[in-house]
Parts: structure tokens; C-alpha cells; sequence
């Protein structure tokens, strides 16, 4: 279909880093059934660095594939520099989502800040919220 | 395997009526307006047409309008109702909550300009309770429109019975027939309805092409003004090659109708039957008050459009009535209106069958849907989550 980019169908088709970290450092679950999508990105953290990223996704073809570049692209990555992401830079490196698929894109960007924070949280760490533009939906997938 | 499992959607033209087409086009290209022999010619060959669709709904030729296909159709008969209620005082409406959105988008303009729209329930198997219209019906109301058959659950609706208790009232009856033309028997006089509507492409005709039946003395204003074709109401060049190639591919569907209904009856309910063994799976609909041809189901803990996609790379054409397949943020108003909630509302998958489909591709459609289904529940936080426990099953 041409819907969407080649990059966007080969992270459908061939999504990476999918799937769970039984002993995960953080999680974060962004989106809700009712609207059609749900992620859940699971990190574990060394030093700093996130060492390993999986996620699990429940939603269309822009969804899926998503997460999978998101995870991409901050696998191997400082926190520090994992916080930076944006839903722009994940639907640039898809080569563009249609319009009304851009929501993908924020998840995508939200459910990699929920899982940090959840780290933060877990381990007592302090943290600058304001570099967290979504706590408030970490938790949005628990409801209903 | 090539699986084209979305008729409903459209039907592959029809061998007959391509030629109908090309031939048409060729020997009759005279504008039927002219009054020179060339665009007599092609006057006759139009108006041959009309007899002939008109023999098959059983109406008279001069009820017989031509219009762009089903959403022209649909609107033309709404509006000119409306118009015409409006003027006597009468601006209610009444129509099913599972319509096509050529019948419930024009309300909601009908809404806007004042109009009250009164939806009817149509209850988890998705029919229309004929006592719900009785109770509705009152002096206000000019116009009732509830579709023949439904375009995403295959369901078929009472409309014999509506039409008796809208003509009781005298309200006008207007049924949406597009999925219902071609595949089970339709006919204007045994229903009892006021107006019709029927879309070419879904029986084998071309797309852009359909009919709306008006009954002779009801309201119809023209959609499309400026010229006398189709006796005023409908402006603009006849469509000559598209309404020949329709008419012989409504035949052509009537003459094979029996065979049809046999054959893509047990076509479908094989492919109920094995789709069914996919846990926490649901057909969609009255399991024998359907169109012969359609599947409509939810699989829970998964999403439409990424099964769509997939199944697509495997040579099946399907289609969803999940939110994302849509372009907006709610799954279909269908699923919606027989109970089945959002979340699993976007599992939804419909599988339409015509003539070409096989046995061996039911077979295929029943190895590839459930490998797909499990492949995306194995990586779905909500699968997971219902396996755990954390929530909690609803199919």
C-alpha cells in the first residue's frame, strides 16, 4: 500500500527490538485501547546509557512501526540524550507519516519518556520535570 | 495466493459488462439529447436500459433515474423528502443508527438546518426492530430511511415491514439497496418502498453509475441542475457506456443470483465456522440474517489496519471498520451501534466474497488470518494483558 513510506512498512513488516525485558529498569505504557493504541517501552539502564530498549505495541501500521524506530534510535544512547527525542525526528526518520498518523509519532516520543520516568521514580532518582512533557499520560493506559 | 475478499467494497467489472462498455461507447457515442438519427440512437439504447433495470426492481421505466451511483442516490432522495416535509411542517427523520454515511452525513446537515434526526437501535445482531419504528413514527416525521442490507455487517433488514407501518402513516420509505441489489432478490413493489438506491460496481457494473428509484408521484428535486435529462431531474450528459454496461451486469448477477446465494452461502459460513475457532473472536451480525457474501469480525487484543496490512502482503484484499483504516479517531459507527465497544471495535476485520472466490482460497484466508491474528497478539501490551488477567476479556 502506499500509504505509507518504505521506511515505515519495513519497520511495520520487520518491526526492531520488539517484544519484553522480564527485569526491566523502567517502563512506560502511553495511549489507550479505546482510541485504538497502546505502547509500552520497556528499558534497562547501565551508567547511564540505555543498554537495552523492547517494546510492545497495540495499533495500526504507523504505530508499530514507531516504536520500533524509536527504540532504534535510542538504543546504545545516554538518557540524557534519549529525553531529547522528538515525535518529529521519529516521523523524519520514517521519511514522513501521513497527517492523521502523526499521533503515532507522539506516542511513540511519550512512551520513551514515560519508561525514563519510570526509572527516575523507581530508583529515587531526581529528576527536572519540566524535561518531561508528558507525565501526566504515563499512566493514561491504566484507565478504562 | 491472490485472495480478493473485498466485494463489497467493489466488484470486479463483469466480462459482459466491459463489452457492454467498449461497445457502447463506440456505436452509440451520440449525445442522447440531440435530435439528429446519431443521437437518437443513443436515446434508445438509454431509455432500452431503463426498461430493462426498471423490469428487474419491478417499477415502471419513468422511476428509473440514472444517477452517479449510490451516494448521489441516497442524497437525492433524502433531500428531495426533506424539501418537501420541510414545507409542510414535518422536519422530523427517521433512520438506523448503522446507515451508510451517504444517508447519515446529509441528515447531519438536514440536523443543522434544523431537522430532527431519530436514530433507531438496532440491538447486538444488528437488525432493525420494526416495533422500535413503530414507536417512533408520529405526524412530524416525513421521511423514514433504513438500508436494505448492511454494507459492513451483511445484515438484512426488515424493510418490508417498515415500509407497511411508514406507509400506514403515510411517511415517506426510503431503503439503501446498494448492498443488496444483485445478491439477494430486490423488488420496489413487494417491499413497498417510496425510493431506492443502487450502486452499480457492487454488482459487476462500472463505478460511478447507479440508479435511484423514486416511485411515480413522490417529491424528487434535482441534485444537479442545468438540462432535461432524466426528465429534470438529473442534470448533465448521460453516462451512456456505464448504464449499458450496467444494465447487463445486473442480468447477468440476476440470471446467476440462485447459484450465487448457494455457493457463496457455504463459502461464508465455512469461513464463520473456521474463524471462529480464534479465541476471543466474534462475528459481527445475525449469523443467518445476512448477505450470502460477507464476514464481519473482532478479534480481541489487536488492531484492523496493521491486520489489513499484513494480510495485504499476503496477497488478501480485506477490509476494517477500525478508526485507523478511516482516517478518523472512532471505529465504525456499526460495530458501535451492536454493542461492541471501542477497544475491540478496532479489531475488526471484513472479508466480502463474490463468484471468483474458491474453496482453496477460503482454505488460505483460514491458515493466514489466524498466523496473523496470533502474530500481532504476541507483541499487542493489551494481549498481554488480558492473558495476565489485568484486564479483563470481553469476547
Amino acid at each position: 500500500m502506499s500509504l505509507y513510506s518504505e521506511k515505515v512498512m519495513d519497520h511495520f513488516r520487520n518491526p526492531r527490538n520488539v517484544g519484553v525485558i522480564e527485569d526491566a529498569d523502567g517502563v512506560g505504557e502511553v495511549g489507550n485501547a479505546k482510541c485504538g493504541d497502546i505502547m509500552k517501552m520497556y528499558i534497562k539502564v547501565r551508567d547511564g546509557i540505555l543498554v537495552d530498549v523492547k517494546f510492545e505495541t497495540f495499533g495500526c501500521g504507523s504505530a508499530i512501526a514507531s516504536s520500533s524506530m524509536a527504540t532504534e534510535m535510542i538504543k546504545g544512547k545516554p538518557i540524557s540524550e534519549a529525553l531529547t527525542l522528538t515525535n518529529k525526528a521519529v516521523a523524519e526518520a520514517l521519511d514522513g507519516l501521513p497527517a492523521y498518523k502523526m499521533h503515532c509519532s507522539v506516542l511513540a516520543e511519550q512512551a520513551v519518556q514515560a519508561a525514563i520516568l519510570d526509572y527516575y521514580k523507581k530508583n529515587n532518582i531526581p529528576y527536572d520535570g519540566s524535561q518531561f512533557k508528558c507525565e501526566h499520560c504515563a499512566h493514561d493506559g491504566e484507565e478504562e | 495466493m491472490f485472495v480478493y475478499a473485498d466485494n463489497a467494497a467493489t466488484a470486479k467489472m463483469r466480462a459482459c459488462a466491459l463489452r457492454a462498455y467498449e461497445e457502447t461507447a463506440k456505436n452509440f457515442y451520440g449525445n442522447p439529447s440531440s435530435l439528429h438519427s446519431c443521437g437518437q440512437r443513443a436515446k434508445e439504447v438509454l431509455e432500452d436500459c431503463r426498461a430493462r433495470v426498471a423490469h428487474i426492481l419491478g417499477a415502471q421505466p419513468r422511476e428509473i433515474v440514472f444517477t452517479s451511483g449510490g451516494s448521489e442516490a441516497d442524497n437525492q432522495a433524502i433531500l428531495s423528502a426533506a424539501r418537501f416535509g420541510a414545507k409542510k411542517g414535518k422536519k422530523t427523520i427517521v433512520t438506523s443508527a448503522i446507515e451508510h454515511h451517504a444517508v447519515l452525513h446529509p441528515l447531519e446537515t438536514l440536523e443543522k438546518e434544523g431537522f430532527r434526526v431519530v436514530l433507531l437501535p438496532v440491538g447486538e445482531k444488528g437488525i432493525v426492530d420494526p416495533k422500535d419504528v413503530a414507536a417512533v413514527l408520529d405526524e412530524s416525521v416525513c421521511l423514514c430511511s433504513v438500508m436494505l442490507a448492511n454494507n459492513e455487517i451483511g445484515t438484512i433488514q426488515p424493510v418490508k415491514e417498515i415500509a407497511a407501518l411508514c406507509k400506514e402513516k403515510h411517511i415517506l420509505f426510503h431503503t439503501d439497496a446498494v448492498q443488496a441489489v444483485g445478491h439477494i432478490p430486490v423488488n420496489v413493489k413487494e417491499i413497498g418502498c417510496d425510493y431506492l438506491s443502487v450502486s452499480a460496481h457492487k454488482f459487476g457494473g462500472p463505478r460511478g453509475v447507479g440508479v435511484l428509484y423514486a416511485r411515480t408521484g413522490v417529491p424528487l428535486s434535482p441534485l444537479i441542475e442545468g438540462g432535461a435529462q432524466e426528465r429534470g431531474k438529473r442534470a448533465g450528459t448521460e453516462d451512456l457506456p456505464a448504464v449499458a454496461a450496467m444494465t447487463v451486469a445486473l442480468e447477468e448477477a440476476i440470471s446467476e443470483m440462485p447459484a450465487a446465494g448457494k455457493k457463496l452461502t457455504v463459502l461464508r459460513d465455512e469461513l464463520i465456522e473456521g474463524l471462529s475457532s480464534i479465541p476471543h473472536s466474534a462475528l459481527n451480525g445475525d449469523k443467518e440474517k445476512r448477505l450470502p457474501g460477507n464476514v464481519s469480525f473482532c478479534f480481541e487484543g489487536i488492531e484492523g489496519e496493521s491486520l489489513l496490512l499484513l494480510l495485504d502482503d499476503k496477497g488478501v484484499c480485506a477490509s476494517s471498520g477500525s478508526a485507523c483504516t478511516s482516517g478518523s479517531l472512532d471505529p465504525s459507527h456499526v460495530l458501535l451501534a451492536i454493542g461492541r465497544v471501542h477497544d475491540v471495535a478496532h479489531g475488526s476485520l471484513r472479508l466480502t466474497l463474490g463468484m471468483e472466490n474458491t474453496e482453496e482460497e477460503i482454505k488460505y484466508l483460514l491458515k493466514v488470518i489466524p498466523e496473523v491474528v496470533e502474530y500481532l497478539r504476541g507483541f499487542s501490551p493489551v494481549w498481554r494483558d488480558l492473558k495476565e488477567g489485568k484486564r479483563q476479556y470481553i469476547l
